[in-house]
């Protein structure tokens, strides 16, 4: 075991965990977070995206070791409910998911693509979350929540 | 005592004890003590067990039927909100806990708008009456000169006097007796009570944004792999690669280096561990040394000796669904014959969130959480396994992932509960993914063969349909994995997998369809177990009718369009369907493939219809085949639909366009590769699914029928998919493929296989 403190959502958290636990782990056990979600533990479906120092990673085949001094943000960094992200909006306005469980990684997927391409095509937008596995089908309303967010951000 | 008592009585007292994801403060807790005064199990006769009415105006809804991310929620909050005349955002769901509910049944088959709607709209009819009696006296007025407008009862041309409905009744009981009759599904609630008329609906009918996605998108939703209780310990089981296998030796001190083990359990060839953390857990599971043995199955080992033994096997129950005429006599009859032999393999359910659930097991008392479709199923399943009366355990639905009937058969509880009784703690069990790709129910493989004759005029005049396929195995009562490992048996040879699809919305002359279950009864745990995936049954049926159909087409130089409508005849509603699918999608009368594209890349479009429970879907589909790769593109499919009346388009349409789209993956991509060993495709690399860059356009035509009672719509538009993209690729390169998945492989073979005139 190991006292490591991690920067999440622009807080400070020490955990005390064996450091090669996967990232995963220690924000859904450890600090009680819901986003990032647990699909296959192969690094293969994307449920469990974050993003770390601006880039997605998948936190699953992550060990919390190599998180340390490290900006990390989840789902819950972007928004609530009350006060959600402009992409949380977009995909409420277009009721882009079915069980949702995979909406985590789109979510932040898209939001590292904003964050570098603020106004991105339709191919872009797929080519960005190609990795991303959804089961239900909703793929279309993804892509059409994320042009929305592009379109409505300043 | 009963337990559902004493788990209410807990409820009420706020007990955070139970889990963090409940939410019984506030209005819901106020609203659960009306429901609760009475305790024990409700009663599907008092309203009280389906509906309170809380002091700040909250309805609650009380039902065993759950959101398994189709928006089935919001459209019967809907259906409850419309009918009591109450503003939507008032309608609070709870659902799928067994001492809260009435068993329903199953969540499952795309039947819960249709048979749960009318459940509830009847209950909330009889409240609304009741509350308009109430009223009455209050107002001194008699009933039928009252008006109720958003929860408020208020007399006609006099709006001053009036009462809501929470100051009628805010957190008090009913007390109403209802007349009800049958079960489950065919559970009637005083049917008599008149409801509203369709057309002053203003709720039903609207595109009401869904509840539950908004939590969903911001990471504040409760799944049920989210779920955490106090003293909770985590699981995972160790299941052999092999089917029948016995845990010969299981060496403990192999996970004796990994800190916080607490427990390796092993009952009967089942094997867990148990540990303080996920992470001990994950580890302990892959290091456990266990020596299993060898392997001794019957199971075919490759995909040509599953077919063989579909082919060969007696069949224990033909399902005849029609029978018409002597198909066999006219065939003999008839100069002009066709034949041909579809395969359709196993497929995955594939939940993108592998099993879980929490179990307690307390001495002969159990609470579990879990995505079940099912909760009194679930309660069952564990009754039997654990041998503990069913009303000592409590089963408390949370959502999983998607699931498309695999939680029907709900494993994971069983694995929780067979550990926490090991360690007497609460304990959550994760599925792997290889133990979901493995070991979850499969959609059954089918093999079909159809025939047909036509007449010196080119009509159908014998129709000759024979499915051979295998039951669910994983139904009708039978244990499930856990319990198969424990040593318990079969019951039954399991559930028909459906009959629909044989091509039964078409009149000829002679006409026999029958679908066939061959025993699939496996006593041991076998990773090649079944049960219902999607619409089951039906795209293979479909698939194999509506292709077939297609190739008579061809063969006769007709329209494929043109060339059905002749034999939908009186079916008006199908070709009401198919006429719109083919005006949306600006079809062109042309016989199949008979303008074929000289260039690398061929386009082609080909048409299905299907009709599921009553609802209908007519497809077109327009792919674009890549010769010299043999890959197959789907470009865009359009889709008429049916189910009745509709309660939320647009939730409709989110179900559509997820069912299209799970079709193209069926259709293009999927396929379980198995051996005598087990499964070998146990990650999402090996069993593609479909992703962003396949994904086709998708045009949606909803065909409203406010005459008539509301239908599924959770799954009957996958079923058209497979055979319009099939239909497609013929068009496109003259050449049938009567096996899914659609291949690059297999297009390449048959494209190198056809004569040099035919591939022009």
């Amino acid at each position: 075991m190991a006292q490591i403190t991690l920067n999440v959502n622009s807080k400070s958290r020490m955990v005390d965990v064996d450091p090669t636990t996967p990232l995963l782990y220690v924000l859904r056990d450890d600090l009680e977070l819901k986003g990032p979600r647990f699909g296959c533990g192969l690094s293969q479906c994307g449920a469990c995206t974050v993003i770390i120092d601006g880039n997605t990673v998948r936190s699953c085949s992550y060990p919390v070791s190599s998180a340390k001094n490290k900006q990390i943000t989840t789902l819950e960094g972007l928004g609530t409910v009350a006060r959600p992200h402009v992409l949380q909006t977009a995909f409420i306005e277009e009721q882009a998911a079915q069980c949702g469980y995979c909406m985590n990684g789109m979510i932040m997927s898209a939001k590292v693509l904003l964050d570098k391409n603020p106004h991105p095509g339709d191919d872009d937008i797929k080519r960005a979350l190609e990795g991303n596995l959804c089961r239900c089908g909703s793929h279309l309303r993804v892509v059409r929540a994320v042009k929305r967010a592009a379109g409505e951000r300043v | 005592m009963e337990t559902s008592t004493i788990s209410r009585r807990e409820l009420l007292k706020g007990t955070g004890a139970l889990v963090v994801s409940f939410s019984l403060f506030g209005p819901a807790a106020r609203a659960l003590a009306q429901a609760a005064a009475g305790g024990g199990e409700p009663e599907a006769a008092s309203l009280d067990s389906w509906l309170a009415i809380a002091q700040d105006g909250t309805v609650t809804v009380f039902t065993s039927k759950v959101e398994l991310g189709t928006g089935t929620e919001t459209a019967l909050a809907q259906i409850v909100a419309e009918e009591l005349d109450v503003p939507f955002s008032r309608i609070h769901m709870e659902a799928g806990d067994t001492s809260k509910s009435v068993d329903q049944a199953v969540t499952a088959a795309s039947r819960t708008i249709e048979r749960a709607g009318p459940q509830l709209r009847q209950a909330a009819a009889v409240a609304r009456r009741e509350l308009l009696r109430l009223a009455s006296e209050r107002l001194n007025t008699p009933a039928e000169q009252l008006t109720v407008n958003d929860g408020v009862i208020s007399a006609k041309g006099d709006a001053a006097r009036k009462i809501s409905y929470s100051d009628l009744l805010g957190d008090k009981r009913f007390n109403v007796k209802m007349e009800t009759s049958g079960t489950g599904w065919d559970l009637k609630i005083s049917p008599d009570v008149p409801v509203k008329n369709v057309n002053d609906y203003k709720i039903v009918g609207t595109s009401v944004k869904r509840t539950d996605l908004p939590g969903k998108f911001t990471g504040e939703f409760t799944y049920a792999q989210d779920v955490r209780v106090p003293g909770m310990l985590h699981g995972r089981v160790v299941r052999p690669a092999v089917v029948n296998s016995k845990p010969l030796s299981v060496d403990e001190s192999s996970i004796k280096q990994i800190p916080g083990v607490v427990k390796v359990v092993q009952e009967g060839n089942f094997v867990g561990v148990v540990a303080q953390t996920e992470w001990a857990a994950i580890q302990a599971a892959k290091a456990l040394k266990v020596t299993w043995s060898a392997p001794s199955t019957s199971l075919p080992a490759t995909p040509e000796e599953l077919y063989a033994y579909l082919k060969n096997t007696k069949s224990f129950n033909d399902q005849v669904t029609v029978n018409k005429g002597n198909a066999e006599a006219s065939l003999s009859q008839t100069s002009k014959k066709y034949e041909a032999t579809y395969r359709w393999p196993f497929q995955l359910h594939g939940m993108l969130a592998p099993s879980c659930a929490v179990a307690d097991v307390r001495g002969d008392s159990v609470t579990v959480w879990s995505g079940t479709q099912g909760p009194f199923r679930t309660r069952k399943s564990l009754s039997d396994m654990l041998r503990i009366p069913e009303k000592n355990i409590r089963v408390i639905f949370r959502e999983e992932s998607g699931c498309y009937g695999r939680l029907s058969p709900d494993d994971a509880p069983l694995d929780a509960a067979l550990l926490s009784r090991a360690v007497g703690k609460p304990v959550r069990v994760q599925w792997t993914r290889a133990d979901e790709h493995g070991w979850e129910p499969k959609g059954p493989a089918q093999l079909i063969t159809v025939r047909a004759g036509v007449d010196a005029q080119g009509t159908i005049v014998a129709w000759d349909y024979m499915e051979r396929g295998f039951p669910w195995s994983e139904s009708a009562g039978n244990p499930l994995l856990a319990a198969r490992q424990i040593g318990m048996k079969s019951v039954s040879p399991g559930q028909s997998n459906g009959t629909a699809g044989g091509g039964e919305a078409y009149e000829f002359e002679n006409q026999r369809i029958i679908a066939a279950l061959i025993p699939w009864s496996q006593d041991t745990p076998t990773p090649l177990r079944t049960s219902n995936l999607r619409a089951p049954g039906d795209l293979a049926r479909t698939f194999a009718s509506e292709t077939f159909l297609d190739e008579i087409a061809a063969d006769l130089r007709v329209d494929p369009v043109q060339f059905r409508l002749r034999y939908l005849k009186n079916n008006k509603r199908v070709t009401e369907a198919l006429v719109a699918a083919t005006e949306k999608a600006q079809w062109k009368e042309h016989i199949s493939h008979s303008a074929p594209s000289a260039g690398s890349k061929a386009m082609g479009r080909g048409v299905s219809v299907s009709g599921r429970d009553g609802t209908i879907t007519a497809a077109v589909a327009e792919v674009e085949v890549d010769k010299s790769s043999g890959e197959v593109s789907v470009k865009r499919v359009t889709l008429a639909h049916d189910c009745g009346l509709i309660i939320n388009p647009d939730g409709l349409r989110n179900q559509i366009e997820g069912n299209i789209i799970q079709g193209v993956s069926r259709t293009l991509l999927e396929e379980v590769r198995f051996d005598a060993k087990g499964v070998k495709n146990l990650d999402w690399v090996s069993y593609p699914i479909v992703t962003f860059r396949r994904v086709p356009d998708v045009q949606i035509v909803l065909l409203n029928r406010k005459e008539m009672p509301a239908l599924g719509g959770g799954e009957p538009s996958t079923v058209p998919v497979p055979a319009a993209i099939a239909n497609a690729v013929y068009d496109a390169i003259g050449i049938r493929l009567r096996e899914v998945p659609i291949t690059p492989q297999k297009v390449q073979a048959s494209l190198r296989s056809k004569s040099p005139e035919q591939r022009a």
